[in-house]
């Protein structure tokens, strides 16, 4: 399995467990929490990456972006906010229909079926 | 050094001046200053019925109205010029203002006609032209409506404007009378035998038709007015509107002075000026050629002509085109050319249809090979291609030309020359359009719009551009989204005809890319229509936004709302207090809604099946209120208990609503149920709206509330159940095949072409040869239902989701919080601090 290539995981990366792969189907999202009440959202698309944004919705102030749906814009791989529908990219956590708003992106690996995500 | 225009009055005339003058005096030569006797900028006076329809008075605003933002502008609202003096070239006005001018435009437009009927200053008495009179209106009605009974109007005049106030009156629940001196309605634009047709088709939508009377005088009764009619009739009513012409406003002229018409009007030449080089008049206070035009396209046509000589231009009157196409009260009237065949040798041709309902005329010349003019009743679908055809050689045999088939009845618009008026309000000419798109690049309606202001002002013409730009080659977008090219009614025969049952097997084979939020949900949708199981089995899971996804509706702090089903909004006791416990003990926020049922607010993803389990096990099931399905099928109390009940309307919502639950359609659905004509259930508010008669059901259709609302329109009447649920089940499949995404059956119907008569005509009178088929489809949905919530909580897979982490069951979101507001927890909202009071 691969890993978001944006996101370089960095030596003192504090990794925690989320969920077996396969608790994911393609092009669907969870929520998990790490340490500190640090919400995330993790997503698989349908090529088999693993991604992960902040879980709060920016516009909203909900944390909800796990629940939104997954799929692609002009080729980029997104997930629309379930709350308004801005879409923001997996890969960058830009959002698409506002330049200056960007949500956090989080280090993912799999590894032995499970993934887990990393607090740089 | 600018010059100084001086424009007095700010109707439409007015303001297309000014935004004529702006657009093209880029040089900046001139200065204006306008002065508006109405304290509002200028509306859309064409539209002013539409008004009753939400009171907001800014939606009948003009295009750049206020001019805010040009220093070159400044606009005077509700100080009217009072006096002019020629000879020092100023202007007073009614609060001492006086201005300068280097030329003065008139544009007072008319005032309404009051005939010297004894009583017509009586309180109650009322005129049509402005946003103020019908508010004065709307305040007579609502006194009207507070007494016993309904309400009752009288509209004295039955021309075009009396019949637009008939619907108004009609609009805000009155039942309004016409009387009209002429011997039939709309003497002006229709013939005898249209006009007979037009006073059949409007009695049947509930008013009352007086032809060839007139209205002796009224007289004050105990707070409510009498009518007393020419012919003795005498009519008791709560008020009255006269309607019975206009006269031009064109005093100021007079007082200093200037020439005016016989019958009114300030008189100008083909340039618009007045004897005074200074003074120009345009618009419905002018008299142009011996004529004073009561339509706005004329007055436009004179606006851009004073702007082109302002600026040193020699446009002259081009004359005018008196052309009206307007669907009264839903009933399609248009009239064009010379509809009354005074061209001598002229000869009609004539199709009256009866059963149809539909009378159509053909004015043509004595060798019949040249359209002069016609008259439509009834069905005016032709008048597009039409009107634009007159003075020109008939393609074909008049009488094919009125032949029913194919609609068109024969002319496209391919047939029309390049020089053929399509837009008269803006007079846009074919070739003008195909300028715009070919030239200007203009590629869908809205740019057609912007580039040559055809389809603006009444927008009659709306359809005909949209034939243009197909005929010109411009395909117009009908793609769902960027990842399929197909519209939502395409994807839908796609999926029936290939019993596709997955997105990804879809958008493989017919679109591109891996979907998004609006075609997944769509897809998603349309499976559900044809049966595919539950809503979260499989693949389906992914594809369903947040509230079909949780089975609930996702609220701003990110927790859900729970809507049992509560059919009829009928309920006993017991399942009452269920609701109570369960909302005490999750401590949810109660709320009844307005379609008659309870909301349970503040639920966390991992809290609802524990919720729904305590529903179920109580007899409850889904009320869809997350789904674009079914939602309530309302109910008044009827005649179970109700003293004007004459059906059981109760028990059929009841019926209703149980067998079209779990229905998933292109947008939400809903109903209503009535048990008489008092209408207690707010029936025709609803997509599908059923009220009791004595003798059985009538069935209404395409009604909405929420944005746009409209009330929805007769289907069948007084048929018996059988063959109204029959009726329902057709109507509703066939809106689930056809309509667009997110299109309720009010915009659905709208945009049908042939409207509610096509309608009628594919449901009831089967012309499709479909409704087996549509009956089947739903006789598939009644026996496949099954309750979505109690199949979850059945499911450990399912269940499995319903965790807010998925590393953490159990835990809640630690963000969420509530606090207290009239006894009851409601969210705190993050980011936003709170306020003590608002
Ligand atoms: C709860 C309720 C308000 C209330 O407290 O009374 C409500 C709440 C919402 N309405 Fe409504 N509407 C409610 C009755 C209505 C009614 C009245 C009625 O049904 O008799 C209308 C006008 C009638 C109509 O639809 O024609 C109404 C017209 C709308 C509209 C505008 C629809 C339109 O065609 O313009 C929306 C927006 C939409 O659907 O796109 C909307 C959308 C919504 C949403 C779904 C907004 C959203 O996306 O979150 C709200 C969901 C709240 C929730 O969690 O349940 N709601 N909404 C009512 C629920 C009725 C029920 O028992 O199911
Ligand atoms: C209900 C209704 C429906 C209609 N439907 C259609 C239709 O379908 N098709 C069509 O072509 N036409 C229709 N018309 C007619 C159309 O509205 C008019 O032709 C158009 O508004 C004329 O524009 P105007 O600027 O000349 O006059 P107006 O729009 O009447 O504007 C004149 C303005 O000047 C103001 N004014 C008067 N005197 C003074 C003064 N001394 N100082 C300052 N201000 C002054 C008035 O208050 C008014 O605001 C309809 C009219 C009504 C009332
Ligand atoms: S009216 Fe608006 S705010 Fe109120 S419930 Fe309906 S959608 Fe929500
Ligand atoms: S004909 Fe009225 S807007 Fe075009």
């Amino acid at each position: 399995m691969t890993l978001a290539q944006d996101t370089a995981p960095t030596a003192r990366t504090a990794w925690t467990e989320v969920c077996p792969l396969a608790r994911l189907r393609p092009e669907e999202g969870v929520a998990a929490l790490l340490p500190g009440g640090v919400q995330v959202a993790v997503f698989r698309t349908h090529d088999g990456q693993v991604y992960a944004l902040d879980n709060l919705d920016p516009f909203s102030r909900a944390n909800i972006l796990s629940r939104g749906i997954v799929g692609d814009l002009r080729g980029v791989p997104v997930v629309a906010s379930p709350m308004h529908k801005q879409h923001f990219d997996l890969r960058t956590g830009a959002c698409l229909e506002d330049d200056a708003v960007v949500v956090a992106t989080f280090p993912v690996r799999v590894e032995g079926g499970t993934i887990s995500v990393g607090r740089p | 050094m600018s010059r100084t225009l001086v424009v007095v009055g700010n109707g439409m005339v007015g303001h297309r001046l000014v935004q004529a003058l702006r657009d093209r005096d880029t040089a900046g030569g001139w200065r204006v200053v306008q002065f508006a006797e109405e304290a509002r900028p200028a509306y859309d006076r064409v539209a002013l019925t539409s008004y009753v329809d939400g009171w907001d008075p800014l939606r009948l605003r003009l295009d750049g109205a206020e001019f805010d933002s040009d220093d070159a502008v400044e606009l005077v609202l509700g100080d009217p010029v009072a006096t002019v003096d020629r000879a020092a070239r100023t202007v007073t006005t009614a609060s001492g203002r006086v201005q300068a001018y280097d030329a003065l435009a008139l544009a007072t437009g008319s005032a309404p006609f009051v005939p010297p009927v004894p009583g017509r200053d009586l309180p109650g008495c009322h005129v049509y032209r402005t946003i103020d009179d019908l508010d004065a209106i709307k305040a007579s009605a609502a006194r009207a409506r507070a007494g016993v009974g309904r309400g009752a109007a009288l509209v004295i005049g039955g021309g075009l404007l009396g019949l637009e106030a008939a619907k108004a009156l009609r609009d805000m629940g009155l039942s309004p009378h016409v009387v009209e001196l002429a011997p039939r309605l709309m003497p002006l634009q229709v013939d005898e035998g249209g006009g007979a047709l037009l006073k059949r088709l409007i009695e049947d939508l509930d008013v009352t038709v007086h032809a060839g009377t007139s209205t002796a005088a009224i007289e004050g009764d105990r707070g409510r007015l009498l009518a007393k009619l020419g012919n003795g009739t005498e009519l008791d009513v709560d008020l009255v509107v006269f309607s019975a012409g206009i006269r031009p406003r064109d005093q100021l002229a007079r007082d200093c002075g200037l020439p005016v018409g016989e019958r009114g009007g300030v008189l100008v030449d083909e340039g618009c000026r007045t004897e005074d080089p200074d003074v120009y008049a345009i618009g419905e206070c002018a008299n142009i050629e011996g004529r004073v035009y009561g339509l706005v396209a004329p007055g436009y046509a004179m606006a851009e002509i004073v702007a082109d000589r302002l600026l040193g231009g020699r446009a002259t009157f081009p004359g005018a085109d008196m052309s009206t196409k307007l669907k009264l009260l839903g009933v399609d009237v248009a009239s064009f050319g010379d509809a009354h065949a005074a061209t001598e040798g002229s000869l009609e041709v004539v199709v009256n249809d009866a059963v149809k309902g539909t009378y159509k005329k053909l004015v043509v010349s004595d060798d019949a090979k040249t359209l002069l003019g016609g008259v439509l009743v009834g069905d005016a679908a032709d008048y597009a291609t039409l009107r634009p055809m007159v003075g020109r050689a008939l393609p074909g045999d008049p009488g094919a030309l009125l032949a029913p088939a194919g609609g068109g009845g024969g002319v496209g618009v391919d047939a029309l020359p390049d020089e053929a008026q399509v837009c008269s309000c803006n007079a846009v000419t074919k070739g003008d359009v195909r300028t715009a798109v070919h030239e200007q690049g203009c590629a869908d309606i809205p740019a057609v719009k912007a580039c040559t202001r055809a389809g603006t002002s009444c927008g009659s013409c709306v359809p005909m551009l949209k034939q243009l730009l197909t005929s010109f080659g411009v395909e117009q977008s009908k793609a769902l989204c960027e990842h399929f090219s197909q519209s939502r009614a395409e994807l839908f025969e796609i999926v029936r005809v290939t019993g596709a049952t997955t997105f990804s097997e879809l958008v493989e084979r017919h679109g591109t890319g891996r979907g998004c939020d609006i075609c997944k949900p769509a897809v998603a949708s349309i499976l559900a229509s044809l049966g595919n199981g539950h809503i979260l089995a499989g693949e389906q899971g992914v594809l369903q936004d947040t509230n079909d996804k949780f089975l609930a509706n996702i609220q701003r702090n990110g927790t859900y709302s729970v809507v049992p089903r509560i059919p009829g909004g009928e309920i006993t006791p017991e399942k009452l207090i269920v609701i109570g416990q369960v909302a005490r003990d999750f401590g949810l926020y109660t709320k009844i809604t307005g379609g008659q049922r309870i909301d349970l607010f503040g639920a966390t993803v991992d809290q609802l099946p524990v919720i729904w389990k305590r529903l179920v096990d109580a007899g409850f099931e889904s009320g869809h209120a997350y789904g674009k399905s079914l939602r309530t099928v309302k109910s008044c109390v009827g005649s179970t208990w109700c003293r004007y009940g004459v059906q059981d309307s109760v028990g059929l919502a009841v019926e209703l609503e149980l067998r079209y639950r779990g229905l998933r359609s292109p947008h939400k659905l809903k109903s209503g149920v009535s048990g008489c004509a008092r209408e207690c259930a707010e029936a025709r508010g609803k997509d599908f709206g059923v009220i009791a008669t004595d003798n059985g059901w009538n069935l209404y259709v395409g009604g909405n509330g929420g944005t746009m609302p409209r009330h929805a329109d007769l289907l069948v009447s007084e048929v018996d159940k059988e063959t109204l649920l029959k009726v329902i089940d057709r109507f509703l499949v066939f809106y689930i095949r056809t309509a667009d995404r997110l299109q309720r059956t009010s915009a659905w119907l709208d945009a049908m072409e042939g409207g509610l008569d096509h309608l009628r005509d594919v449901v009831v009178h089967d012309s499709l040869g479909l409704c087996a088929e549509l009956e089947a489809q739903m006789a598939a949905h009644v026996d496949g239902y099954a309750d979505e919530w109690a199949a979850v909580l059945q499911d450990p897979e399912k269940l499995s989701r319903f965790t807010s982490f998925v590393n953490a069951p159990g835990s809640p979101d630690p963000a969420v919080s509530f606090r207290e507001e009239r006894g009851q927890r409601v969210p705190v909202l993050l980011g936003t601090p709170e306020v003590a009071s608002r």
